[in-house]
């Protein structure tokens, strides 16, 4: 117990940077800047939440109309897999604060598998838009798929379905993004680079990662369910 | 202190080590400022030859010097690097990277690395903007307004906008760096109400760039995508609406004028008392009007849009809130004023240039008045007054700033005095060319002038003719500095480590600074401007 | 004197004497101020330069100074943000019966379309003491219509109307500006406002120099018949489509209970996109005319839907025009 203490200490010391006075400002530091970096996050898809708005309200019609081709299952399903990939994530930061860094690995690993999980079901989701010509551009074309109520205003579909690729797209990228760093912290993980005493990273990584359900957590009722109901 | 000495050269943060390497790979934010000195100066010989280009195209009212599509890229491609790669980076980048870890006590900024990196986006963002500016230009303005920018322009727009998205990030990182730095890195005893005003401003200007830049970083997305795959968001043909473009353009690039700005009010507000020998007076009221600049700057977008169709009720809010922006500013002025009653005043040119910053920035501000006023902006929005007022608080205001600056820190930084005298010619030279420049567009734009034209009426000739003249009384007066600055590397008098007798934590060690900036870290027992017990010595050095 | 270096844009206008006072206040403030500013800079600075001055007296700041340099100047900027407003409001409003003349802005020209069929190209012809209103709409990027000599500006945007509207008070020729950078010929994209007496406006207007085909609204109603527009929207209750008999300026009830005023860019967007709003009780059944009916076209239209309001008695317009009423495009 004693040594492994003292490596763990030892393990730490290397970790801090020579322009903090202690581990305790490093970490202080280190996740305050990581909540200053989710703040701007915010901002960054506050752009697109705020087009988003101002177009539902102009073209009420043509939102629920494309919001209606939209799979809910599939995005009912993708919502879950993210809310248990930030379980496995929050139990994986858990560990790595208890010291368990074995634990730590397996958890993060799962959380890579839900990852890809939800991308996996974005891509079908996002094949079927193809295919159905609901991607904007030239050869965007849409119809409700009900003879008695043709579409009532095409054009504006087109900007929801921008809206959606934009917005879902960035948030997909976002995952990409998030899966990296997990295996960055998996690889480091297994080197034994983290100890209750120095796991900033994962820490951080982990406030990311929730962050990015969070969004999802967002968008897909804004996208997916803002109204089922036939406006008539 | 200058007298002594030096027999052997004490290790610097500049002779630690050598090579191209130690600079590339450097997390040493005084060699990350220097990394940001040199590229900016660049940018801003760049920008400033297209503005030379511009002025010169408008000596005679016909368009005869160069094509009117070269002029619009002109003007277009003067606009980007000045706005995004000059005025945005120029003081917090330079001076506040340099000064701001110095003046808190602390060895680095928060995140050395990211430092770093911010400085490579910034490279990266000007090298993909300018190979967009040499393969083609861009034609559009710097505000891209769709849905010309989307649709109907035939030059490099996606380029300059992706440059411009990357530059972003690299702001929105030095934002984040200095809001945690002066948090979390103070040294003991530094209270905020101990922080020097320079911190403050700096503070301000992060919150700008940490919420303000994501904003304009998807809307320039938008466009690129827009034109890429005419995905329709801001294209009226495909039912968008080019109106919301510039809410979200504005919504970023208003606050960023104060975010061009405030940092410079904080040079400011250190040379005043500087050299007044006087602790800046009403300190509390000076660091809030700050923060409520920077408050209020994200809600007065919407006064660059009194023309472009809003509702009459929105233009009379956004008009209200401009107003009420414009009273932080007052107050400001008004207490830089007050600090030099009953000071004891000398005139080195850091003050020089206060005092151009201060008269200039004046009239910059209540020029802004008139703008904010709804019956005046109808008639001069988009004219040659709009210009004139946003060159007086951007150049006469901004640039000023970061000139003063430099001339009052380039001692720390260098270790070296520049010439005193050389250097106040200068300062008179920029006041007087910049007056001469711009004034007379205060009265072109009441004429009727519109901005952005090639050629123009006849009737408007003697303005511009005086406009141009002044602009290269100008020019020497910003090409004297970069010369006799780099002769001072060589020649010029060693500074020793406090060359003003100024207080601020940043003036305690030497200069240039160890690499880990201080010997041992300092504790504060003393409030910001302490003046009063700071040696009454005659300056020495620069007389 | 001034000849080379006029200070001011000719007043042509009712409004530009007003926009002039209040700059002239403006100037009076901003001077007062930045003299005080540049005063007491000069002042201290000589009298308490080092060599006389040697030791500064520390002073910490002062409540009331603070107070008093915040709210005066607070004070007086109410007063300019109400007088500015007060204009702003006349510019918004266009009086009811002024003249209309219809603008379709391109790259890099102007378009002018009188009320009774003359065109005009980069010039508008105005009789002196009328009022005028443009209806405005742009054919590609944003330019924007400013006339300093009347100190007024709107922007004229694509895909739909922006109004503005001036009351010329001087015989002359006044420059017309594009003040948008539209592209490459922007600063080409200038005309002339020509203000002329009322009678040899009359004697321009039967001149028939633009080459006039019958009035806007003839013009639209013909439209209106080959389009088929007819068939549906019939003068009686009958009809697929709303009644627009005396639509328009009245509130619309759509169905998804709102009220909409059937103004010219409520028209507009009924034309191009009909499914983007629909009259309570009708079915979304009318085609959209995007890209079938040009800018000039579509303005005709407009102006005939505008005339149906005016030509027909009060008593024959429907539903009545006290209810909301429900007649529309669709």
């Amino acid at each position: 117990m004693a040594t492994s203490d003292i490596g763990d200490i030892q393990v730490a010391e290397r970790a801090l940077q020579h322009h903090f006075a202690d581990m305790e400002q490093q970490r202080d530091t280190a996740s305050f800047g990581m909540w200053m970096f989710l703040l701007t996050e915010i901002m960054f898809f506050g752009g697109l939440f705020c087009a988003y708005l101002v177009y539902r309200a102009s073209y009420y019609h043509a939102f629920v109309e494309g919001s209606q081709k939209m799979n809910i299952t599939l995005g009912a399903t993708n919502t879950a897999v993210l809310i248990c990939s930030s379980l496995t994530m929050a139990l994986g930061v858990r560990a790595a604060q208890m010291g368990k860094p074995k634990l730590m690995v397996i958890l993060l690993l799962i959380t890579i598998v839900f990852g890809f999980g939800f991308l996996g079901i974005k891509a079908v989701e996002y094949h079927e838009h193809w295919v159905n010509h609901e991607f904007p551009g030239p050869s965007f074309h849409f119809e409700t798929g009900d003879p008695a109520h043709p579409a009532t205003d095409p054009q504006h579909t087109e900007i929801y379905f921008s809206l959606y690729w934009a917005m879902t797209g960035l948030h997909a990228l976002h995952m990409v993004i998030g899966i990296g760093l997990v295996a960055w912290l998996v690889i480091a993980g297994l080197m034994g680079a983290y100890t209750p005493h120095y796991y900033n990273p994962v820490e951080n990584v982990g406030l990311y990662w929730h962050f990015v359900d969070l969004v999802w957590i967002y968008l897909f009722p804004m996208l997916y369910l803002i109204s089922k109901k036939h406006g008539g | 202190m200058a007298t002594a000495v030096q027999t052997v050269e004490r290790e610097n943060y500049l002779n630690s080590n050598y090579g191209i390497k130690s600079w590339l790979l450097t997390t040493d934010h005084k060699r990350i400022a220097v990394l940001y000195l040199i590229s900016i100066t660049a940018m801003f010989w760049l920008g400033g030859f297209f503005a030379m280009m511009i002025r010169l195209e408008l000596l005679t009212p016909a368009g005869d010097l160069v094509s009117s599509d070269t002029y619009n890229k002109l003007f277009t491609m003067h606009g980007i690097i000045m706005v995004f790669f000059f005025l945005i980076p120029a003081v917090p980048a330079v001076i506040g990277n340099f000064v701001v870890p110095l003046m808190v006590g602390a060895k680095d900024m928060a995140f050395p690395r990211v430092n770093l990196l911010s400085w490579y986006l910034y490279m990266a963002g000007a090298i993909t903007a300018l190979t967009a500016m040499v393969t083609g230009g861009v034609d559009t303005g710097w505000t891209f307004y769709t849905p010309f920018s989307t649709t109907y322009s035939n030059t490099h727009v996606i380029g300059a906008a992706i440059g411009i998205f990357i530059a972003g990030f690299s702001s929105i990182l030095t934002g984040l760096n200095f809001i945690v730095t002066i948090h979390r890195m103070r040294a003991p005893g530094l209270t905020w109400r101990r922080l020097p005003l320079f911190c403050w401003s700096n503070y301000a200007a992060a919150i700008i760039m940490v919420l303000g830049t994501p904003v304009i970083a998807i809307t320039l997305l938008l466009v690129a995508l827009e034109r890429a795959f005419h995905i329709g968001i801001f294209d009226p043909r495909l039912g968008g609406d080019p109106i919301l473009f510039q809410h979200l353009f504005w919504f970023y690039s208003h606050p960023a004028v104060y975010l061009m700005i405030l940092p410079g009010m904080g040079v400011i507000s250190e040379i005043v008392a500087c050299f007044s020998r006087k602790r800046v007076f009403g300190y509390e009221f000076v660091a809030l009007a700050s923060i409520a600049i920077a408050v209020f700057g994200f809600l007065v977008w919407a006064h660059h849009m009194f023309v472009a169709g809003i509702s009459v009720y929105a233009a009379l809010v956004f008009s209200l809130l401009s107003y009420l922006v414009a009273i932080p500013s007052a107050v400001k002025v008004f207490n830089w004023t007050a600090t030099m009653y009953k000071g004891s005043i000398s005139y080195n040119t850091p003050m020089l240039y206060a005092f151009g910053f201060i008269g200039l920035f004046t009239v910059g501000g209540l020029t802004g008045i008139f703008l904010a006023s709804l019956g005046i902006d109808v008639h001069v929005h988009d004219t040659y007054f709009v210009i004139a007022h946003f060159h007086y608080v951007m150049v006469g205001g901004g640039v000023m700033a970061y000139m003063a600056g430099l001339h009052f820190w380039w001692p720390k930084m260098t270790g070296k005095m520049y010439p005193e005298a050389w250097a106040k010619l200068s300062a008179l030279l920029v006041f007087v060319g910049f007056n001469t420049t711009f004034f007379p567009q205060f009265i072109l734009g009441y004429m009727g002038s519109p901005r952005r034209y090639h050629a123009y009426p006849p009737e408007f000739q003697v303005l511009n003719v005086l406009s141009t003249a002044g602009a290269s009384i100008l020019a020497v007066g910003y090409v004297l500095p970069m010369i006799y600055f780099v002769w001072s590397l060589r020649y010029g008098k060693d500074a020793g480590p406090n060359p003003w007798n100024a207080t601020g934590l940043e003036w305690m060690t030497s200069s240039p600074p160890p690499t880990h900036n201080f010997d041992e870290t300092p504790v504060v027992t003393w409030e910001a401007y302490d003046y009063e017990h700071q040696p009454q010595e005659e300056i020495t050095v620069g007389h | 004197m001034w000849k080379n270096l006029p200070l001011f844009p000719e007043r042509a206008s009712a409004l530009a004497w007003q926009v002039d006072g209040l700059y002239f206040l403006l100037i009076a403030v901003s001077a007062f101020f930045t003299l005080l500013i540049f005063a007491a800079i000069f002042y201290f600075a000589v009298k308490y330069r080092r060599s006389v001055h040697p030791h500064a007296v520390q002073i910490e700041g002062s409540l009331p100074l603070e107070l008093a340099w915040t709210l005066i100047p607070l004070g007086i900027c109410m007063i300019l943000f109400a007088w500015g407003s007060l204009i702003y409001f006349q510019e918004a409003r266009p009086p009811k019966d002024a003249m209309e003349v219809y603008v379709v802005a391109k790259q890099w020209m102007w378009k002018f379309e009188y009320e009774d069929g003359q065109r005009d190209l980069n010039q508008l012809h105005v009789p002196v003491g009328r009022d005028v209103k443009m209806i405005m709409s742009s054919q590609d990027a944003i330019h924007s219509f400013f006339v300093p000599a009347f100190r007024i500006k709107a922007d004229v945007l694509p895909g739909r109307f922006t109004t503005t509207w001036f009351r010329p008070t001087k015989v002359g020729t006044y420059h017309l500006f594009c003040s948008q950078y539209c592209g490459t010929n922007h600063s080409a994209m200038i005309g002339q406002v020509i203000v002329m007496d009322p009678t040899d406006y009359q004697a321009w207007m039967s001149g028939g120099a633009g080459g006039s085909t019958g009035t806007l609204a003839a013009n639209g109603q013909q439209l209106f018949q080959q389009l088929g527009c007819a068939t549906c929207h019939r003068s009686d209750t009958q009809g697929r489509g709303p009644n627009l008999v005396g639509l328009s300026g009245k509130p619309v009830l759509l169905d998804d209970g709102r009220t909409v005023i059937a103004d010219e860019n409520y028209i507009r967007e009924s034309i191009l996109n009909p499914g983007a709003k629909i009259v309570s009780g009708f079915k979304p059944i009318m085609p959209t005319f995007q890209g079938q009916v040009s800018e000039e076209n579509l303005m005709a239209l407009v102006a005939y839907v505008k005339s149906l309001a005016q030509t027909q008695p009060k008593g024959e317009a429907g539903d009545g025009s006290s209810a909301p009423n429900t007649s529309k495009l669709q």
